[in-house]
């Protein structure tokens, strides 16, 4: 009897126990990682980390920091549930992609002129981090579009990269560059080692510009907007329609919800969803963040019970925190206008 | 006699293992997986997967339209529908707000030899509902993380 418990015991913890709990860091990495760095580290929604001089130039510590903090807003999650061996062997594993030997840095802190820092940063360095070092355009290699930068110059004022990234490891990629990417050294660009001091003091000045307020706007946020319809379904249907098109959107496709699910005589009537799109609007969101075409095309769902209808839409307002995507923030303030106004217009 | 307490013992430590390893180490809100297989190949295994779990593949919306044309690579771009028409049924009932999400959907789009599969979470919808809801949410995550998990093995 004991010995069957043991058994099945045994068996049980065999099935449950997935890879993370035998902090496998090949089998970690191609769960939590390979999807947006790429399954040999070199790239896709998310920046290459299979690059020798990338590996070269930083310490595990920035490795387990950065996987732990994320980049709060710059799509890279912060993975705050991993056990500390399974981080351990994340980072062990990406070390495995190169022969170079992680980098050290002491912790003494670079002094510099933040203020002179500051008008270097605006002539060396905006152009590719963004003029507050809010990083690139889009991320990563980013899906299929063309490029005309093989790797989008990273955050460098985001939290995760400040808590992960010292003051001499900002030193060093300065004053050594990353072969093979576009950053280069700026000692061979003309600066000298006391302006690398001043424009690291400067990077570090970013820390105290955090905002906090996100997650909070976030959770006040509902999940749906909904409008009662003074009209019947038809004409709720046909408003929301000529809304639409007033909009510039093209109408692409009108079915009942339950379309597909079940035999068509058995289709409930009384929810009908209008998908309509802008093929502007629809290439600009896939170019910020691909992972956007999850809520597009555009799509509202009309929806009749006891007589009242009801006009429903997904809350775009919520995109950019699920996306954590800071990119997206404006194009869902914009979607969000559309869809109050496709909304209002059609319930008037 | 002695015996009953060693039981309950494993018994506790059976449940507790259960438990805590059931409890999918996810990130954030969006489910994301890389299966390396071509576009055509991962959008047969997934539509496979999703049937083999119980669900109905109500649909494949293009999303591409036009993509080449401004400039990408790929137009490969879809998002596949799906869910069990009584769950959607109990869900339109009693959150009608959630309609606006629903069926459940999966994107999927090729990124060069490999092909990118992303999914919110559905907790993300908790918003909506009470205990009821969590539960359901739960099992749909459990069943979004194991389609990805098969197709993230090669194959
Ligand atoms: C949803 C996509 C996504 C996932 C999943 C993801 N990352 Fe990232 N990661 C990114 C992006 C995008 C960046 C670049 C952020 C920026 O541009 O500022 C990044 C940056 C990083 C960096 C800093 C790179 C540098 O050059 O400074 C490290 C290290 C990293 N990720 C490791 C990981 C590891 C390890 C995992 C898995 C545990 C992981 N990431 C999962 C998208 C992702
Ligand atoms: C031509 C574009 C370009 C310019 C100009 C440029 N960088 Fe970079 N920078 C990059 C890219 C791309 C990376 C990512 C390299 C990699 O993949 O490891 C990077 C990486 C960095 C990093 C490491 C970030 C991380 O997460 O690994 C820091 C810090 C940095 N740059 C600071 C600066 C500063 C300060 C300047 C101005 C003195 C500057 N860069 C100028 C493109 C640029």
């Amino acid at each position: 009897m004991l010995k069957r418990f043991f058994t099945c015991l045994l068996i049980t913890s065999g099935l449950y126990l997935p890879a993370s709990v035998y902090a496998d860091g090949a089998g970690l990495y191609a769960r939590h990682c390979a999807a947006c760095h790429g399954a040999e580290g070199n790239g896709g929604v998310g920046v290459p980390l299979a690059l020798p001089a990338f590996l070269k130039s930083v310490d595990d510590a920035f490795l387990s920091k950065s996987i732990r903090d994320g980049r709060p807003g710059r799509v890279m999650p912060a993975f705050s549930k991993l056990s500390d061996v399974e981080v351990k062997s994340l980072v062990k594993y990406i070390r495995s992609w190169s022969d170079s030997p992680a980098a050290t840095f002491s912790t003494v802190a670079v002094h510099g002129n933040a203020r002179h820092g500051k008008k270097l940063f605006a002539k060396f360095c905006a152009s590719c981090h963004g003029a507050n070092g809010e990083g690139g355009h889009g991320t990563g290699v980013t899906f299929s579009r063309p490029r005309d930068l093989p790797i989008i110059a990273p955050a460098i004022n985001n939290a995760g990269f400040l808590t992960s990234a010292s003051d001499q490891l900002i030193k060093r990629t300065l004053m050594q560059g990353r072969e093979g990417t576009p950053m280069v050294s700026f000692l061979k660009q003309g600066m000298t080692e006391a302006d690398i001091n001043d424009v690291v003091a400067y990077v570090r000045s970013f820390e105290k510009n955090q905002s906090n307020q996100t997650q909070e706007s976030f959770d006040k946020e509902p999940l749906t907007l909904a409008y009662e319809s003074p009209y019947d379904m038809k004409g709720t249907i046909d408003r929301v329609k000529a809304a639409a098109k007033g909009k510039n959107f093209r109408i692409i496709r009108e079915q009942k919800l339950e379309n597909g699910l079940v035999k068509q005589s058995e289709e409930n009537p009384n929810q009908v969803i209008v998908y309509f799109c802008n093929f502007q609007l629809l290439n600009q969101a896939l170019t910020v963040d691909p992972r956007v075409g999850l809520f597009l095309p555009c799509r509202v769902t009309i929806s009749e019970s006891k007589g009242q209808v009801v006009i429903y839409a997904i809350n775009p307002k919520r995109l950019s925190k699920l996306f954590n995507n800071h990119e997206l923030n404006k194009l869902c303030d914009g979607m969000y206008e559309t869809y109050t106004s496709i909304l209002e217009e059609a319930t008037l | 006699m002695i015996m009953l307490s060693q039981i309950r013992a494993m018994l506790t430590a059976l449940l507790l293992t259960v438990l805590f390893c059931n409890s999918f180490v996810h990130a954030d809100e969006i489910m994301m997986v890389r299966a390396q297989q071509s576009f055509p190949e991962a959008m047969s295994k997934l539509q496979e997967q999703i049937k083999a779990k119980g669900y109905v593949v109500s649909r494949v919306q293009r999303v591409d339209i036009g993509l080449t044309k401004s400039g990408y690579k790929t137009d490969k771009y879809r998002v596949v529908f799906f869910g069990k028409p009584d769950e959607i049924r109990h869900l339109v009932k009693n959150y009608p707000e959630l309609q606006a999400y629903l069926p459940l959907k999966i994107s999927i789009f090729a990124e060069g030899s490999d092909t990118i599969l992303v999914a919110a979470n559905p907790h993300h919808l908790q918003k909506a509902g009470g205990k009821q809801l969590t539960r359901l949410m739960t099992r749909w995550e459990q069943d979004i993380a194991a389609i990805f998990a098969t197709m993230r093995e090669d194959e």
